[in-house]
């Protein structure tokens, strides 16, 4: 009970830390920005990931897929809609999120219903299709990816603002979630995950709240990428919209790292990741990516708890 | 698009020109689709290292190719390599993730998988590899259907590679503790079969089909770095259609995918290849699924 009422008062100390880190980092360290910024994407991408493969048990390889029709809509509509470039934006990031629910509807009613391994492989297939459809495509530009319209501000703001919008978004993304855990909903969540079957005796519309659990992902996942490729400034459709080698399997890891399941466990894993990651691409270029190859198979093979499983078995061990 | 596909219907010996030359890739794929059968019945592993051992199983080939040797001779050098490393792979990974949940070994053979493309690519570069096996080709309907000698020898191997299977799994010692332990591990350990043995030479068996695989692909067709994905989705999508234990069935959906993609590389344009073949899983799951939520007869 103690322990109980101690984490939860910790839990709004943790949040207050992080809005002012978030707030005042892109001042305090300009020349980090886009590196704050990258952090506070990986959250997003953890705590997307987390809402399936963690709170539902559903293991998703293809959430990818949303983050990449985010980055296309909008580079879509800034380049067609011939809107100044905050309205264009803004409508993108609208555009990028209705099509990515939508996608989501489609794919998750097509989908939702494969269960174990079959889903995790599938959905994998979904996102490197889309990549490669992406990377066909003459509209979309094709192979060699879209521009984004220039940040019409001045030398050094854009880092700033897309620093600041991603915080916003990552925020935003954890409070609603925060509060979904604590709902009906997310105790859906966890029936389906703990025995399907039992779950759907019980009377639990599943279909629908799985599908409504990836719509949610899909939106958040739709902004994030929309953001995402205006601040880098530019799509490939391997390599940064539909990234399924990197970002594809990041989100999966870093919510294995934190600890899936867990309220805190993606932002912690996002947080470790992105560090251990900037400097693998810091102390070993060109080799950086045969490290993170390992780093999953070490991780995964003697870590599958992650970070906040093995906090609590230590506590449980150190009460007992 | 379309006048591709009317080009197929007014000239019939294209068509078959492009649907025997897929039947023999296709072959490949069932060479590997045995191994991941292998794998995923024995071990309950769904292996995602699968293609990049195909793909390592290429560059051996190369690699001795390049060294003097002759083409031919990189076929069993590959199989032997791969069976070795297939060995160790399953000492230093598979054992740890073999009774564990089935995501943690599908995430740790997806590491894998990511570390070894990027070895080969840190290695031997990014370049699309070829070797000329030397053996020409069999011209047939005055020279419109062009098989080279190669695919035919992929497709015997492939079938003499099935039925030497059927054979050891049915009758040799080992084949028999294989097929127990998939039956039942436990049981198995009671009556005296280090299954532990069993694991590894299964896996190490796995790896040997995909270097064979590897080695004809790189003979027939090209490899790179970035092609292993395609390989463990196609093994995949073989062994779901087929059924685990169903080697009849593996070189028969092997060598149907294979028609199957080169028809639709020549209609949708080559660019559009592979999304084809990860496509064509998500129909298929999608359509296996349904089917099962059939039969189940659930009333939603």
């Amino acid at each position: 009970m103690n322990l109980l009422s101690a984490s939860h008062l910790s839990d709004w100390h943790i949040m207050g830390a992080l809005a002012l880190a978030g707030l005042a980092g892109p001042l305090l360290l300009p020349a980090l920005a886009t590196q704050i910024a990258f952090l506070w994407l990986m959250v997003v991408f953890a705590l997307t990931w987390d809402m399936l493969g963690g709170r539902m048990g559903y293991n998703s390889f293809g959430n990818i897929v949303f983050f990449g029709i985010g980055c296309y809509a909008a580079a879509v509509v800034q380049r067609d809609g011939g809107l100044p470039y905050f309205e264009g934006l803004a409508s993108g990031l609208v555009v990028g999120a209705v099509a990515a629910v939508l996608a989501a509807l489609v794919f998750g009613a097509a989908m939702l219903g494969i269960r174990g391994h079959y889903f995790a492989i599938g959905t994998l297939g979904l996102g490197i299709a889309a990549g490669e459809i992406a990377a066909g495509w003459d509209y979309v530009g094709a192979g060699s990816g879209m521009a984004l319209p220039l940040y019409p501000g001045e030398l050094g703001s854009r880092e700033i603002f897309f620093c600041y919008s991603l915080f916003a978004l990552a925020a935003l993304c954890f409070l609603v979630f925060r509060w979904l855990y604590g709902t009906r909903f997310g105790l859906a969540l966890n029936a389906i995950r703990d025995d399907h079957d039992k779950a759907d005796a019980m009377g639990l519309r599943t279909t629908p709240i799985k599908i409504f659990a990836w719509s949610l992902s899909a939106f958040f996942l739709a902004l994030s990428g929309g953001l995402t490729a205006n601040m880098i400034g530019f799509i490939d459709p391997r390599d940064v919209a539909f990234a399924g080698a990197t970002f594809g399997v990041w989100m999966v890891l870093m919510a294995i790292l934190g600890g899936k399941g867990t309220l805190w466990g993606p932002v912690l894993g996002a947080f470790v990741f992105h560090i251990v990651q900037e400097l693998f691409w810091t102390y070993l270029l060109g080799w950086q990516r045969v490290a993170l190859g390992l780093l999953i198979v070490v991780i995964v093979v003697f870590f599958p708890q992650g970070i906040m499983g093995w906090w609590a078995a230590r506590r449980l061990r150190a009460t007992s | 698009m379309l006048d591709n596909l009317s080009l197929f219907v007014q000239y019939p010996p294209l068509a078959a020109d492009v649907i025997l030359n897929g039947l023999l890739i296709g072959s490949i794929f069932a060479l590997a689709a045995y191994g991941m059968a292998l794998v995923w019945g024995v071990l309950n592993i769904v292996n995602v290292v699968q293609g990049e051992l195909v793909v390592l199983g290429g560059y051996v080939t190369f690699l001795a190719v390049q060294a003097g040797l002759p083409p031919l001779l990189g076929l069993p050098l590959s199989a032997a390599v791969m069976f070795c490393l297939g060995w160790l792979i399953y000492r230093a990974v598979i054992f740890r993730v073999v009774d564990k949940d089935i995501f943690i070994s599908i995430l740790a053979t997806f590491g894998l998988s990511i570390l070894f493309q990027q070895l080969a690519n840190a290695v031997f570069g990014s370049d699309v590899r070829t070797v000329d096996a030397g053996l020409g080709s069999l011209h047939l309907l005055d020279g419109t259907v062009t098989l080279s000698h190669v695919k035919l020898l992929a497709f015997a191997l492939a079938l003499g590679a099935g039925g030497a299977l059927w054979l050891f799994l049915r009758h040799a010692r080992l084949g028999q503790a294989i097929r127990a332990t998939a039956q039942n591990p436990r049981a198995a350990r009671i009556l005296g079969i280090d299954t532990n043995r069993v694991y590894a030479m299964t896996y190490a068996l796995n790896g040997a089909l995909c270097g064979a695989a590897g080695s004809l692909a790189v003979m027939a067709w090209t490899i790179h770095p970035y092609v292993g994905l395609p390989y463990t989705v196609r093994s995949f999508m073989v062994v779901v259609v087929a059924g685990v234990g169903n080697v009849a069935g593996v070189v028969g959906a092997g060598l149907g995918l294979g028609a199957l993609e080169n028809v639709a590389g020549f209609v949708f344009g080559v660019e559009f290849q592979i999304a084809f073949v990860f496509a064509l899983m998500v129909v298929i799951l999608v359509w296996r699924n349904a089917m099962a939520a059939r039969k189940r007869g659930y009333l939603e």
